[in-house]
């Protein structure tokens, strides 16, 4: 098998297997218990925080454990909303938001705040003019992703975190996809919250945190404890605190070999799908985009059809089309970056992970070209393109 | 997700291609929603449905439904072909998942495009058959999520 759908999750390491183990079997203790035996869950949990923190430039009382990206997007967004609303009710974000950033900012809408939607350009970066434009004297909260889950573009997180400093306006960033994959520091990028997500660096499913700077006006979330400075109330998940704390660990040390070694062969998977394969485009910002990740539209394709085809090849990986959101529309973020609806549908997400060999692509590569054709062949809108290219050469020939 | 005899039919697709100068072509759906069939007839002076081939951009069900719906109207005579509803193509595939049963509709709709095609070539009219819809989504809201 060649697992290339890193964004959607990843293999966990051994070590971080490993570390949950001892907390799923002999130091089974509730942290919050005053006895001995329940120290080895307290450790565990403090050091877990400690690193997360530590590799953000943050302190160890401002990250939060959650039951991962979701949640903490849930929790950003709504707690600083409500804790806010006396100063206004009004949220900006992006249009390519993952769907739990986009439909907590949908639900709150339905209870009485106001939202914009700031688009992106072609390749899916933010328009930091319409972003300037969009804010208001009662704006209480800007909410963009640090890295997009599909097109892998890189947001200008500085500027944004400049502008929300200067406004006096929080700054939630969604890096589920960002953080363990390239460096993060929420000083210099005045960053006020920050959701991650243990599974998506290796770590187990399940498990997640929240960065809430320290003096940030938010309520909690879950009530009925004292666990995580009773924010987030609920006996811990020490073994998936311990996962992702491994798991941390390890990205963190490889981060740098890593990101050289996946940008590389994803810009040799880019070059070979362009230059191969006609009537291809590549989604997301060239050079702005996370290490691993290729996303293309392949006309007269669609989505689900080639990635049935694929994984018969063995290779795992994913689409925008409408058949794999389980709608009739094709992703947002690819209409955002102003794709037909034919073209949404036709997308191809390739996401590389540190163990991906140029071997592994170059078999990918070769499969794919002979998808794409086998199912172009069969599209009755490539039927239809072939016939009126032909017509124009004719033409073109009297 | 798919039934075995959906993936057969996705593998191994029956009556892939055109048929030049076909005495009916029907194409439905829209590439907006993802997908779109054309469905080529040969209908002999008997009436009879001598061949069948289709063309079809979508998904794994919308490609197994035409190539069963071509399979259904192979040999049969107009009014048996107008007998191939959505539910008898399902059935012949062991059944769709939910998401996709638009996909067997696609295809009931394609065969009586393409019959509407033939009738209108030939200046005859088919019992039970209606101008067909040009856009088989049409008027079919998407669910709104409960917040």
């Amino acid at each position: 098998m060649i697992y290339l759908d890193n964004a959607a999750t990843t293999k966990p390491v051994p070590e971080a297997v490993e570390a949950m183990l001892p907390y799923l079997t002999e130091y089974y203790g509730n942290p919050s218990s005053i006895y001995s035996f329940s120290d080895k869950s307290k450790n565990v949990i403090q050091d877990t925080r400690d690193f997360i923190a530590e590799s953000l430039h943050a302190k160890s009382e401002e990250i939060y454990f959650t039951a991962g990206g979701s949640e903490s997007d849930n929790w950003a967004i709504k707690a600083a909303a409500e804790a806010c609303a006396s100063k206004g009710k009004h949220i900006i974000t992006s249009g390519i938001e993952h769907h739990a950033v986009l439909h907590t900012c949908q639900y709150l809408e339905k209870h009485g705040y106001e939202v914009t939607y700031v688009g992106v350009d072609e390749n899916g970066i933010l328009n930091m003019e319409e972003l300037r434009a969009a804010v208001r004297e009662d704006t209480i909260l800007i909410s963009v992703m640090f890295a997009n889950n599909e097109i892998g573009t890189i947001q200008p997180v500085r500027e944004i975190g400049e502008l929300a400093k200067e406004k006096g306006i929080l700054f939630h960033t969604d890096a589920v996809q960002a953080y363990g994959q390239i460096p993060i520091d929420v000083e210099e990028l005045h960053i006020d919250m920050l959701s991650g997500s243990g599974h998506k660096f290796h770590g187990p499913k399940g498990i997640g945190f929240l960065y809430i700077r320290k003096g940030v006006k938010i309520r909690s979330f879950i009530h009925g404890g004292a666990q995580e400075r009773a924010r987030r109330a609920g006996t811990e998940n020490v073994p998936g605190i311990a996962g992702m704390g491994a798991a941390a660990k390890y990205s963190f040390r490889v981060m740098e070999e890593k990101i050289r070694k996946e940008t590389a062969l994803r810009d040799y998977l880019i070059d070979r799908v362009l230059s191969e394969i006609p009537y291809v485009r590549l989604n997301g910002d060239r050079s702005q985009r996370l290490p691993g990740n290729a996303n293309f539209s392949f006309r007269f394709v669609e989505g689900e059809s080639m990635l049935i085809h694929l994984d018969q090849k063995g290779i795992c990986a994913s689409s925008g089309s409408a058949c794999t959101s389980g709608s009739l529309d094709p992703s947002h973020v690819l209409l955002a970056i102003g794709l037909p609806h034919e073209i949404a549908h036709g997308s191809l997400r390739l996401t590389l992970s540190e163990e991906t060999t140029r071997e592994e692509l170059d078999y990918v590569v070769d499969n794919l070209k002979e998808i794409v054709s086998y199912i172009r062949n069969m599209s009755p809108l490539y039927e239809d393109f072939v016939k009126e290219q032909g017509r124009k050469e004719s033409e073109h020939v009297q | 997700m798919y039934s075995e005899k959906v993936m057969d039919h996705f593998n191994n697709p029956r009556n892939v291609g055109e048929i030049e100068n076909a005495s009916g072509v029907g194409t439905v759906g829209n590439a907006k929603c993802g997908d779109i069939m054309r469905i080529y007839l040969d209908i002999d002076d008997e009436g009879i449905i001598r061949d069948c081939k289709f063309k079809t951009f979508g998904c794994g069900a919308a490609v197994a439904t035409s190539s069963m719906a071509t399979e259904l109207v192979k040999g049969k005579s107009i009014q048996e072909a107008m007998q191939v509803t959505n539910k008898a193509v399902m059935e012949a595939l062991d059944g769709l998942p939910p998401v996709k049963v638009h996909c067997s509709l696609l295809a009931e709709e394609a065969i009586h495009a393409a019959l509407w095609d033939y009738a209108q070539k030939h200046g005859i009219t088919i019992e039970g058959l209606s101008r067909p819809k040009s856009d088989i989504h049409e008027g079919e809201e998407a669910e709104e999520e409960d917040y």
